[in-house]
């Protein structure tokens, strides 16, 4: 099994990452090689396994509804690329 | 002066015969002068370590410090620290000043633990050369031109350079205990769970563990002691009673049953890693351990599943990285689209990207059963033959990785064969158990050799027991690089 430049192009926008024709082209060699490796798993009968999401078997907790976090908002926003009156900023989406 | 241990400093802060301060200033001294040579530290900041410093010796002089108050340690570059830049390695987060603590941060900090710094990683976490950092490669203090393992590469190679006495690391398929071997040093990867990944930069969350590196089993412990216990802000933190790791340290090893893996000992291993291992087995035996041939006969598709778990997590993870609530955002753009795909263009380094992509395909229409579910079921496997083999042994034991630290630039055009280095180490991730790598011998080029103790769940002190064992009776771990 091989990926074809197209999937390459598909995922990179699936993924959000902008490529050029050229870095396209040598993402789908190195690609190719790792699908390689990996492809050595797809043969193995694994018909009744249960698979395993998670190292441990454990359900997720539950706590009392209540708040627990503070309000950071200014400081976590001092981070941002661009915030403006507690908003963060973005190209309008919308005209 | 003896190997300076954290058990050994926290004697001479506890006898007064040291400050933290002091221990402090010669760490920075060591590290103004060693670091422009092996790039182990992204982030050094004197001025805020030494007011921390302070601080440890209050606490002391108060009388209600504890073991490790007032010894300093450096910290991976993905643990979140309040006010420290945190990079994680890469562009995306170049700039990024953490405007709050990881819990094994804040674990450390209550200890009065002084950072030195944080240390230099693959972008991450993704790779095992430390070449993918977006702030250059490590250096292997044993030998400049070749590299110290990764992702935790800077935190091995501060340590076997004496940069700092302990780092933390975080092992996501061999991240800790691959460059612990290929720098000589100790450092053990818990059972997931019970590291707290609270803060600490997601590459795989079902994977990714913090863990302590150091030059011995004794330290691991006194640090794991720290890092480790509930935290209800990591929804896969595991709650347990609280446990001293170094409780088991003396116990004799007399009719302990070690297993080998005979898939661990076959082609690939060279022969002076054999060699050093089978030696540190022949040692074992002297100590009174049994051997017992286990098989662990899935490990071999450990690297294939481990290429779709990883990056099918990583996709997910690192989705959170856009340009628009921290991080970098590319300088020019259209519109939304075109702010992302550009901002995650360039933020990102090859590595991050391509594993990026490998995960968004396996997780997409399609391929979803044939790649995603499949590997799942392979990570049951290789977990069933873990559980099978406990029955049969203790521990078990083989080399950490299939070869000694390889030259900067050998493997990184080649992601495969950077990928096989972590064949041994890989499926102790996706079992979930603990590992650990110690120092039992070196190569004809002098480089270090690294073994790997594998336990079964929660044997973190059993494992450190077997290794602490070994290093009463060998002295691999005392050894230093040249000239430094």
């Amino acid at each position: 099994m091989s990926i074809s430049l197209d999937d390459v192009k598909r995922i990179a926008r699936l993924a959000r990452i902008r490529v050029s024709d050229v870095q396209a082209a040598q993402t789908q060699d190195r690609l190719n090689t790792i699908f390689r490796l990996i492809e050595e798993m797809r043969g193995v009968d694994t018909t009744g396994v249960e698979p395993m999401a998670h190292a441990q078997d454990m359900a997720q907790r539950l706590r009392p509804d209540v708040v627990t976090e503070p309000d950071r908002r200014e400081v976590y926003q001092t981070v941002a690329p661009q915030a403006e009156n507690g908003l963060y900023l973005v190209p309008k989406v919308i005209e | 002066m003896p190997t300076p241990t954290l058990r050994f400093l926290s004697t001479l802060l506890a006898q007064g015969k040291a400050s933290s301060v002091e221990l402090c200033q010669d760490y920075l001294d060591r590290i103004r002068r060693l670091n422009p040579a092996l790039n182990a530290f992204i982030t050094v900041d004197p001025d805020r370590t030494l007011v921390e410093a302070v601080a440890a010796d209050a606490l002391r002089a108060s009388g209600r410090g504890d073991v490790l108050t007032g010894v300093p340690i450096a910290h991976k570059d993905l643990f979140c620290t309040e006010g420290w830049l945190t990079t994680c390695g890469s562009r995306m987060l170049a700039g990024f000043v953490s405007p709050y603590d990881a819990h094994v941060i804040r674990q450390c900090k209550t200890m009065g633990m002084p950072s030195l710094g944080k240390t230099n990683m693959d972008e991450f976490a993704m790779g095992s050369s430390n070449e993918t950092s977006h702030f250059g490669p490590v250096k292997n203090p044993w030998d400049h031109a070749r590299v110290p393992g990764g992702s935790s590469g800077g935190s091995a190679a501060c340590v076997a350079a004496d940069m700092a006495p302990a780092a933390t690391g975080s092992d996501t398929g061999g991240s800790i205990r691959q460059p612990a071997a290929l720098c000589g040093i100790t450092g053990l990867k818990p059972t997931y769970g019970m590291v707290s990944r609270y803060g600490m930069i997601a590459f795989a969350s079902s994977l990714d563990q913090g863990g302590p590196m150091a030059r011995t089993a004794e330290d691991c412990g006194l640090l794991l002691n720290v890092m480790a216990g509930f935290d209800e802000r990591d929804s896969t933190s595991l709650q347990r009673e609280k446990e001293d790791y170094t409780r088991d340290l003396d116990k004799p090893l007399a009719g302990l049953k070690i297993g080998l893996p005979r898939e661990f000992f076959g082609e690939g291993l060279t022969g002076d890693i054999a060699k050093a291992v089978e030696e540190a087995i022949t040692q074992y035996r002297r100590l009174g351990a049994e051997t017992v041939e286990v098989g662990l006969p899935n490990s071999r598709l450990s690297v294939a599943a481990y290429y779709v778990l990883a990056p099918a997590e990583a996709s997910s993870n690192l989705s959170r990285f856009d340009g628009v609530r921290y991080g970098y955002r590319t300088p020019d753009y259209t519109d939304l689209l075109d702010m992302y795909e550009k901002t995650r263009a360039e933020g990102f380094g090859e590595e991050v990207k391509r594993r990026i992509l490998i995960g968004t395909y396996v997780l997409s229409h399609g391929y979803y059963d044939a790649y995603y579910i499949q590997a799942q079921k392979l990570r049951r496997l290789i977990a069933s033959d873990f559980r099978a083999a406990f029955r049969d042994c203790d521990v078990i034991l083989g080399p950490t990785t299939p070869g000694t630290a390889f030259r900067l630039g050998e493997r990184i055009q080649d992601p495969v064969q950077m990928y096989l280095t972590d064949i041994y180490t890989i499926a102790v991730n996706l079992a979930g158990l603990p590992g650990m790598s110690l120092p039992c011998g070196f190569d004809g080029q002098g480089l270090p050799i690294g073994m790997q103790l594998i336990g079964d769940y929660f044997g973190e002190a059993r494992i450190l027991n077997v290794a602490h064992q070994y290093q009463r009776v060998t002295d691999w771990h005392q050894r230093r690089p040249e000239g430094l």
